[in-house]
């Protein structure tokens, strides 16, 4: 058994809106360099439950770590706020609707979170904003703004956003779900590079070959609570549960 | 028509156009503090700042502004506020005209996409520098345009405060009425005045949108 400290590690997790309980007490880790994609069918609690890992709805109860430091520590007022600002920088997270910042460039919105809260000077923001936008295959756009961009080079430069923090994970909440088809490939290479360099990445997708792909783990979600959850092969291929066959038998049948 | 008439108050009227326009710059300084202000508390995490905030946009929404006037102007001495004239009208329509702004101010931050929050916080921003360098400049253009909006009516608003003895234009206006006889052309004169104070606001407001427009997309 490894007795490393896992990167995330979220223990019975609940939350409810009002009296639906959406998650029912959720466990889940990810160790350093591991990549875990989590499945499911819409409203079975995966968007809150990559939303609550940073804090961006709370939980009723459960506990939340990131790298041995917990996420939802029980702090009051401005104590809490400095600690998940804090926290939160470690934590890229990437939307599905893009959520770039429409009235700055596409430098600007790379480069806004390590000037403002990495204190880096411009240059070094800029250099390295540059480098990521290369990486992207977005060198030429820097000056655009975000609505001169596709789908997909809003989803790249979002990513880029998020890298530029230099976060120890990434979130990723079906990053290619609101893309036209042709574009989703050019989101999923720069996902699978990430994947290469051994970013810690926790990712909803709908995407079951992705999935398989990329993943050490899958995690299979439905009404609140894991299903099932294992190497790709097993949970993909092989799958223990009816209801995950049944999830998956819909979706390849699509 | 008495052409001749009209030459001869127009310059009164535009001198007292210019202490419509007074009332108005004054009204509104105090309005923005006030908007600004109950937009704050109706943001505020405190359940008691967003209820007072709700209650006074109420308040200042559900009663006529003539009636506020004049329970600051006659019955505020009776509580040991004795203002002049001029200063109850710009502290009453302030006070008003804020309640309206804000739900304006309010309004275009809700209109913001709540994605651009999220975004935000998850960076590691914080609520403040969230709402300064992303939501705001967002919020601006038609935070302005509703300001714009309001600046109009509270300017045609000042109207009101002939009631209490200022002599802003449509008092002076009713003066003439009454030396002259002739209520058509004098009235004809102050809403022509109206107008161009109106136009002026208009044209303000216009460059103002410009303006805003080109510096959200400057600053990073
Ligand atoms: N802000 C909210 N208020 C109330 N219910 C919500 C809210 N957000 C999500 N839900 C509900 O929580 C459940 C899980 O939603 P979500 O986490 O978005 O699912 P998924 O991402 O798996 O599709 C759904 O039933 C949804 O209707
Ligand atoms: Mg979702």
């Amino acid at each position: 058994m490894n007795t490393q400290t896992p990167m995330i590690d979220v223990r019975q997790i609940r939350k409810a809106y009002g009296v639906h309980e959406v998650l029912k007490g959720i466990d889940l880790s990810v160790n350093k360099g591991k990549i875990v994609s989590i499945i499911g069918p819409s409203g079975s609690g995966k968007s809150t439950l990559l939303r609550s890992i940073n804090m961006l709805e709370d939980v009723s109860s459960g506990e939340i770590w990131l790298d041995g430091k917990q996420v939802n520590r029980p702090l009051k007022g401005r104590q809490f706020e400095n600690h998940i600002n804090h926290i939160r920088q470690e934590m890229g997270m990437v939307f599905q609707q893009f959520n770039l910042f429409p009235h700055l460039t596409v430098l600007q919105n790379i480069m806004i979170g390590p000037i403002r809260l990495r204190k880096l000077n411009r240059a070094e923001a800029l250099d390295r904003a540059q480098t990521l936008l290369s990486k992207v295959g977005l060198s030429d756009k820097g000056n655009a703004y975000p609505a001169r961009l596709s789908g997909g080079q809003k989803q790249r430069v979002a990513i880029a956003r998020a890298l530029a923090m230099q976060p120890k994970v990434m979130l990723f909440d079906e990053a290619t779900s609101a893309l036209d088809p042709e574009l989703v490939e050019e989101v999923n290479q720069v996902m699978k590079q990430l994947a290469a360099e051994h970013m810690t990445m926790l990712i909803v997708t709908h995407e079951m070959r992705f999935a398989a792909e990329v993943s050490d783990q899958v995690i299979f979600m439905d009404g609140g609570v894991v299903i099932e959850q294992g190497a790709p092969k097993d949970v993909l291929s092989n799958p223990v549960e009816e209801r995950t066959r049944a999830f998956l038998r819909k979706h390849l049948s699509h | 028509m008495d052409i001749e008439l009209i030459r001869q108050i127009l310059p009164f009227l535009a001198q007292a156009s210019v202490l419509t326009i007074g009332l108005t710059v004054c009204s509104l300084a105090i309005g923005l503090v006030v908007a600004v202000t109950i937009t704050i508390a109706s943001f505020s995490r405190m359940r008691a700042a967003r209820w007072a905030a709700a209650a006074y946009v109420s308040i200042m929404r559900g009663t006529p502004l003539l009636v506020q006037l004049f329970l600051v102007y006659f019955g505020g001495p009776q509580m040991g506020l004795e203002l002049t004239p001029f200063l109850a009208g710009v502290v009453t329509m302030g006070f008003n005209i804020g309640a309206y702004m804000s739900e304006g101010m309010k309004g275009a931050v809700l209109a913001v996409d709540r994605g651009q929050n999220e975004a935000s916080r998850s960076l590691g921003f914080g609520r403040f520098d969230t709402m300064r360098l992303f939501i705001l400049p967002q919020a601006a253009p038609l935070m302005i345009r509703s300001l714009g909006v309001n600046t109009v009516i509270l300017c045609k608003s000042t109207a009101l405060v002939s009631t209490i003895g200022v002599v802003e234009l449509t008092y002076s206006a009713q003066r003439f009425v009454t030396s002259t006889f002739k209520p058509f052309e004098v009235f004809a004169c102050a809403g022509a005045a109206y107008l161009i104070i109106v136009a002026a606001i208009s044209l303000i407001v216009h460059a103002l949108e410009r303006a805003v427009d080109h510096g959200r997309k400057a600053a990073l």
